[in-house]
């Protein structure tokens, strides 16, 4: 899932409005037992490594200079990529306008998309 | 003339038959569980079917001395000693079994004196504890447990057991027999699992109590008597683990609490006939409120913890089913729950209830999109559900739902329950 803008803040309400339509979503998906696993990835706290004149460097978030930001990952169970798609299509996040899902296939999985 | 003292006098011994015919039974209930665990776990697991004979054959002897002279003043430390004599007497023959057959083949054994069966509150709350963890060991097929646990942690009758199997003594001896032989072949020790295993053995107990509750609550058995009584035992036992200080754990709690408010409608959910009255029509002045009460309390201990178990997440879903109103909050919260819960662990039933939840909160069209994809097309509870969903939409394709659901029920109680829904369809 990827966010247009993460520096949004929302109000709680907003917040816990998403987190039941996010949930709603993703029980839809398990309740066909396709769900494998799954969470959201928070903002706060979080760190971006990188390097400068070989060396690694440790800054605060990366929502300064990068315009997406990856709001979390949902490993599920579909016969196709086709099937995996229509699942995305559900997701609240498009809701936001920009935002986008990337469907990607795991890898080593057995049989298991 | 007769006097009341004469009278009472030739009534006197029917009095006595009569109490022993209400005694035993319900000494039998409560005294053979303890007896039994109390003796497996002095005897060792290995002689757990000798540890059942003696228990059995303790009351085998009280129906017997009884009949001639009468109840004993305390009739409770009279099967104590009964069983203690007995387990005695067992070992003394069983000593001098094995002294002869060591000195043919001339090898003298150790004058070991054995100890006395000790029946004491303690040593029967830690034996029948101990023997829980025993029975529900993940060696054992679930079935296999449940069965076990009736019979010696609950002092059930083959035949009962069968009758809540819907099977017959035989499948049932076979299956116990099975399962005690492999408790048997792997030494399984009648102990306190140690602090690094507790969590998952408790995990397996857990499952079994569930299970046992569940076979009672949701059983096809006509005989309701019977299935309250294995809810009942399996509240026992659960309560068991909370009155112990390291088995009183949170999903413990939430597990008590989850058969709390599961067995306060026990009232409401049976007709004078004797038939099963579905939860919207149920009575909620019938609905037990002091289990409500009790669930709820268990379920607050249960929030002390930092892991969410679906003991927890099954307990808060029946603690909104305990409100009967049909609010946008009871409803919204319902199905939340159930997104978790399928997210812990898939299960047909929790599919299915998530959808209905959905009906109630984004309604029906949105909750048939999503029932159309669940296909679960060899359960029945599935097309009633859509049958549910499609009655006031679409008429045709309610009365199909209905109709498949009729085919695939197997009870009575089921085929009843779909009639009607088929019935009120064309009202």
């Amino acid at each position: 899932m990827r966010h247009e803008d993460g520096t949004k803040i929302a109000s709680p309400e907003q917040m816990q409005e998403w987190m039941k339509q996010t949930m709603d979503w993703i029980g839809g998906i398990a309740a066909q037992n396709k769900f494998v696993s799954g969470t959201g990835l928070p903002f706060d706290n979080a760190k971006v490594v990188t390097t400068k004149n070989s060396k690694p460097v440790v800054t605060n978030g990366p929502f300064g200079d990068i315009k997406e930001t990856i709001g979390g990952l949902i490993v599920v169970k579909a016969e196709s990529v086709e099937e995996a798609v229509e699942f995305a299509k559900g997701c609240p996040v498009l809701q936001g306008e920009g935002n986008s899902l990337e469907v990607r296939k795991i890898a080593k999985g057995d049989g298991v998309h | 003339m007769y006097t009341i003292d004469s009278r009472l006098q030739t009534i006197d011994p029917i009095i006595e038959t009569m109490k022993q015919q209400e005694l035993i039974p319900h000494l039998f209930r409560t005294e053979f569980r303890k007896i039994a665990a109390v003796l497996c776990k002095h005897f060792g697991i290995e002689n757990i079917q000798t540890a059942e004979d003696i228990a059995s054959d303790t009351f085998l002897s009280a129906v017997d001395t009884w009949t001639y002279k009468g109840i004993p003043a305390n009739p409770t430390a009279w099967l104590y000693t009964v069983a203690k004599n007995k387990a005695k007497n067992h070992f003394h023959r069983a000593k001098i079994f094995s002294q002869k057959v060591a000195a043919e083949i001339k090898n003298s054994s150790t004058e070991l004196e054995h100890p006395e069966v000790n029946l004491t509150e303690q040593n029967i709350k830690d034996s029948q504890l101990q023997m829980l963890f025993a029975i529900c060991h993940p060696l054992i097929p679930f079935e296999s447990q449940v069965g076990l646990a009736l019979r010696i942690l609950c002092g059930f009758g083959i035949n009962e057991i069968a009758t809540a199997f819907l099977t017959n003594t035989e499948t049932i001896n076979k299956r116990l027999f099975r399962a005690k032989e492999k408790l048997r072949a792997e030494k399984v020790k009648i102990e306190f699992p140690g602090k690094a295993e507790i969590n998952d053995r408790l995990d397996t107990v857990l499952t079994t109590l569930y299970l046992l509750f569940s076979e009672g609550y949701y059983s096809e058995s006509d005989d309701m008597i019977l299935r309250e009584d294995l809810c009942a035992e399996a509240m026992r036992m659960t309560y068991m683990l909370i009155e112990n200080e390291e088995t009183n754990l949170p999903r413990v709690n939430a597990l008590y609490a989850l058969m709390c408010f599961h067995s306060s409608r026990f009232a409401a959910r049976k007709n004078e006939k004797g038939e099963l009255v579905l939860y919207h029509e149920q009575d909620e002045s019938l609905w037990n409120q002091e289990l409500i009460t009790k669930g709820i309390y268990f379920l607050h201990e249960a929030a002390k913890g930092d892991k969410l178990s679906k003991y927890h997440i099954e307990a808060s879903i029946a603690y909104w089913h305990t409100i009967k109103a049909d609010t946008k909050e009871k409803w919204d919260n319902i199905l939340q729950l159930y997104n978790k819960l399928l997210v812990i662990e898939y299960s047909p039933i929790a599919a299915l209830n998530r959808t209905y939840a959905l009906s109630k909160v984004k309604g029906k069209q949105v909750a048939i999109a999503e029932a159309e994809k669940l296909h679960l097309t060899t359960n029945h509870f599935y097309f009633t559900l859509l049958g549910e969903l499609y009655t006031g939409i679409d008429k045709k394709k309610a009365k199909e739902s209905f109709d498949q659901a009729l085919t695939l029920a197997k009870t009575q109680t089921d085929k009843q329950t779909i009639r009607k829904r088929i019935d009120e369809l064309s009202a």
